[in-house]
């Protein structure tokens, strides 16, 4: 028993904060089933949440877990930049900040910027291609379920049985057993794994999504921007996933099973996980980023109220991405002794994928040119990015060029580099399109006002923070180093750049209150077109109902609500009650919960190595993907009656 | 209205006046990158400028672009832009797009090209000094094959002449990196990977490691003193005459892990460092032996 609890609760994981932390989960648990039980919402929890296969509660379900996992990211981020407030600070102890950095980089990236893409590639997708759910609803709930799994195991990490340490990328052989003892580095190979099958199958799902389920009429060169870059995501993901999925499952056999592919020694060659690990990493960068262009180019035209310049140059260039990106990994390790040649071969690469993105920021901006622009906060973020993404992009090119890279690689240059792309790109896009769609998801608006000011004090904390650290790799300070001494003249700009960090998080608390504040007094949307939008979800109810479209439209035109609006046709959206026929739908379904689960409980075993609760939890997998296959009774057939009923009372029926 | 577009100007002008400030305060000391010590440091440093400035001719014009269509174009009675919903192509514009960033990419590219294999060709002229360097939990060893010493911690090397670095780890990865002399190399185990820098005038330079490898990283420092030939070579008998010899005893207590100061010792005994590698070498010479 002794034995037991010492693994589950080692001495290092004993730090005053976390145990602190440890009673606030607690506590807040406790308080939830308290009021979920006092309010009697367990039956509604259960069938209009848990179970539930609509696009647009899944889509929710991301977006509230990618809200909380950007709190923990961004805490970890405070810690970290606490630390590095002074020179030979010590505020943390040396092994709790080496886990810092390890969670903030992997939860940021794969607990953090995906769900809140796939949150808005469930809310947005559907409905502007005008379709009632998702190719594989079920698979969709599936995909969150897992992700929740690998999220959750990751996060226990933090209080049972410690936290990895190896930075998100994880090199070997850093990661093995005997230079990493413990079971923190299997927390984030088995998490990953679980919520990579998710995250493949959600690259799946849209795409067939978007390839089979368009509405009548919608030629691909109709979709609207924002479908395209998930239609190319979804790509990236069905090829980028493998080689991560097989590099950590090695790495996990030379944990779990004394192998060597990576090891020192016994023949293991580290270099070839960094290899499989960036061959994933790249086309990820991407995957994160892409998606965020799309949300652009769908907010820029609605608030410049002009149609976007430029699409097929638009579509060009992000099929031209999607290419490069594939043949660009290596310039994350110019350094490892690859010679001149593939060196220079994936430099120039690189250089190359500046053509199509600057094709892009201009197509922004021409966009505008010749609108009539209106600030809101959706189009703010957007405007936020571009200045951001440009410095991102030029940086980026420095470190393409190869002999650059050799002074550049893992120095804070790189750091400030990849945080104006990641944070400038893909977050201000994620901030874009949930104030944008935010209406369409609850039906209610986020207060403007205090919108502009999370904005502002969010943006002007970025620049604070980052502008300092490409200064900081210019005076050689090197990544993930958890103090240095005076001397060297790095002070001064770590403590701006640390100010700039505590900005961003106030940022981010008026973000939260922005929300909360919106939720009992925002004004509530009944046009269902609050920003004059140009696609087919602003021709629906806000929210839209389950079935999203009484009657499947027949799509003429690139802009097509707004085109039907501009030919006084704006009440088209009203149904004629003879023109609705029975609707199929999917059923809720408990599987994909029982087997995010199950995989949790598999997952847990293999990170102990406590083989028999791992097998009980294979068994759950195995159990739930029976279940679900001989599950016949899956669909059913709403009554047209019902769905008339609804709409007359959404104002919608032509009589 | 008005109120607001002040302070988007306001904002604009942030990261442009933190840009000047980095370059008007880049002639500080401190900015180790901004003053190399050696030709490898300075080609480094040429084709940053060189890019930086192609690069700023294209992103400044899209600043004041971007600039201009806020103010023409807000939803503004008052506002002069007129008001074009239906424009969206044109030849010109989508052309110009196209081949003003292909041009741009073209004046980094070849260049850089060219100084990729320019620097992975080692200096014919003069007969470098060869230098093992293996990375260790948590220190730097080092080898001098053709005078067989070691030191842990700091090298000496002579101004003027290539110094060779072959890279190797005994430990997760590191890199190998002295700022202001150029660019880093990875220290990984089971391979040995060139590197060759050089230093132009004598000095005291810093080196790290830019890998994190575990939990002592951030000792992962090492002092490069780069003195005249004359004085490399009374120190080279200086160390071969006085300091104690290195046991095999004595490497494995240095692989094992933990931290240390500077170290001298007269000899290192044979098989510490790999005789062969998977194999990359630099062009123009052949210094090791393929498997």
């Amino acid at each position: 028993m002794n034995q037991i609890l010492a693994r589950l609760f080692p001495p290092q994981t004993r730090r005053p904060d976390e145990v602190v932390i440890e009673f606030g989960i607690i506590f807040a648990m406790l308080s939830l089933v308290y009021l979920l039980t006092r309010l009697k919402k367990w039956g509604w929890l259960w069938r209009e949440w848990l179970t539930s296969v609509d696009h647009k509660k899944i889509g929710i379900m991301y977006l509230v877990s990618a809200l909380l996992m950007l709190f923990r990211g961004g805490v970890d981020a405070l810690m970290i930049r606490s630390q590095l407030a002074l020179p030979n600070n010590h505020l943390l102890p040396v092994g709790q900040y080496d886990e810092l950095f390890t969670t903030h980089g992997t939860i940021m990236i794969f607990f953090m910027a995906m769900p809140f893409l796939f949150a808005l590639f469930n809310v947005a997708v559907p409905l502007m291609i005008g379709a009632r759910d998702v190719a594989f609803p079920r698979l969709n709930a599936v995909s969150f379920w897992l992700f929740a799994a690998g999220a959750i195991l990751f996060n226990i990490s933090f209080v049972i049985g410690g936290s990895p340490n190896a930075g998100w990328t994880a090199y070997p052989p850093l990661t093995e057993l005997r230079f990493n003892p413990g079971v923190g580095e299997n927390y984030y190979l088995v998490s990953l794994l679980i919520a990579g099958i998710g995250t493949t199958i959600t690259g799946i799902n849209f795409m067939t999504t978007i390839l089979r389920m368009r509405a009548p009429g919608m030629t691909l060169m109709r979709m609207p921007m924002f479908v395209w870059t998930v239609l190319v995501t979804g790509a990236l993901i069905i090829f980028a996933f493998p080689p991560l999925t097989i590099a950590l499952l090695l790495t996990l056999l030379d944990r779990l099973f004394g192998s060597s592919f990576f090891t020192l020694g016994h023949g293991g060659m580290p270099m070839q996980f960094v290899n499989l690990f960036w061959l994933f990493g790249h086309p990820e960068v991407y995957i994160v980023v892409l998606p965020a262009f799309g949300i652009f180019s769908e907010v820029v035209p609605v608030f410049s109220d002009k149609k976007l310049f430029g699409y097929p140059a638009m579509v060009g260039s992000v099929l031209a991405i999607t290419i490069l990106s594939y043949i660009v990994w290596v310039h994350h390790f110019f350094t490892m002794g690859a010679g001149p040649s593939v060196n220079a071969f994936f430099g120039v690469t690189t250089m190359l994928i500046a053509i199509p993105t600057g094709v892009k920021i201009f197509n922004w901006v021409l966009t505008m040119w010749g609108g009539r622009i209106r600030f809101t906060v959706a189009m703010l973020w957007q405007l936020a990015f571009i200045p951001a993404f440009l410095v991102a992009g030029v940086t980026g090119v420095l470190l393409a060029t190869v002999p650059v890279d050799y002074q550049m690689h893992n120095s804070y240059f790189l750091i400030a580099h990849f945080h104006l792309a990641l944070i400038g790109g893909t977050v201000f896009g994620v901030l874009s399109g949930m104030y944008y769609w935010w209406p369409k998801m609850f039906g209610f608006m986020l207060n403007e006002r205090q919108g502009k000011w999370a904005f502002w004090i969010f943006v002007i904390g970025f620049f604070v923070t980052f502008v300092p650290q490409y200064m900081l790799g210019f005076e050689g300070m090197t990544r993930r180093m958890y103090t240095y001494p005076p001397g060297l003249g790095w002070g001064a700009l770590n403590m701006v750049s640390t100010i700039g960090a505590f900005i961003q998080g106030a940022g981010f608390l008026v973000l939260v209150y922005n929300v909360l504040w919106s939720m009992r007094y925002g004004e509530r949307d009944v046009t269902g077109d609050p920003w004059n939008g140009r696609t087919l979800e602003w021709s629906l109810p806000s929210p839209a109902p389950a079935y999203n479209f009484a009657t499947i439209p027949l799509v003429t035109h690139r802009d097509e609500w707004w085109e039907m609006k501009q030919s006084g046709r704006a009440n088209a959206y009203k149904v004629k009650s003879s023109a609705i026929r029975p609707v199929h739908m999917p059923k809720r379904s408990a599987m994909p919960l029982f087997m995010g689960i199950s995989f949790f409980v598999l997952g847990f075993g293999m990170v102990f190595s406590w083989w028999i609760i791992a097998i009980v939890g294979a068994l759950g997998v195995i159990a739930s993907l029976f279940l679900s296959a001989f599950d016949y009774n899956d669909t059913e057939e709403l009554d047209p009656q019902d769905i008339r009923r609804s709409e007359a009372a959404l104002g919608r029926l032509e009589v | 209205m008005p109120k607001r577009h002040r302070a988007h100007w306001a904002y604009r002008l942030v990261p442009l006046a933190l840009i000047v400030s980095l370059l008007a305060s880049g002639c500080g000391r401190q900015y180790t990158l901004l003053h190399p010590a050696g030709p490898v440091g300075q080609t480094e440093l040429n084709l940053l400028v060189l890019a930086s400035v192609a690069m700023a001719v294209v992103v400044i014009p899209v600043w004041i672009l971007l600039a201009v269509v806020l103010v023409r174009f807000r939803d503004n009675p008052r506002h002069k832009g007129s008001y074009v919903p239906q424009w969206q192509k044109s030849k010109f514009f989508e052309v110009m797009l196209f081949v003003i960033p292909l041009i741009i990419v073209t004046i980094i590219a070849v260049p850089t090209v060219r100084k990729t294999y320019a620097l992975d060709t080692l200096p014919q002229q003069k007969d470098p000094v060869v230098i093992h360097v293996t990375s260790l939990d948590w220190k730097w060893m080092f080898q001098y094959p053709a005078q067989h010493i070691a030191t842990v911690n700091y090298i000496k090397i002579p101004v003027g002449v290539p110094v060779l670095f072959k890279l190797t780890a005994d430990s997760p990865m590191n890199t190998f990196w002295v700022p202001q002399l150029g660019g880093m190399e990875y220290t990984m185990p089971g391979e040995v990977l060139p590197l060759w820098l050089e230093a132009n005038k004598p000095g005291v330079y810093m080196g790290r490691s830019g890998q994190f490898s575990g939990r002592g990283f951030v000792h992962m420092v090492f002092q490069v003193d780069a003195v005249s030939h004359t004085v490399f070579n009374q120190w080279v008998h200086h160390v071969k005459t006085t300091a104690p010899q290195m046991s095999l005893a004595k490497y494995h207590a240095l692989v094992h892990f933990g931290y240390a100061g500077e170290e001298s010792f007269s000899s290192y005994p044979a098989g510490t460092f790999p005789t062969t590698s998977h194999g990359f070498t630099l062009t123009g010479s052949s210094p090791m032996v393929m498997p």
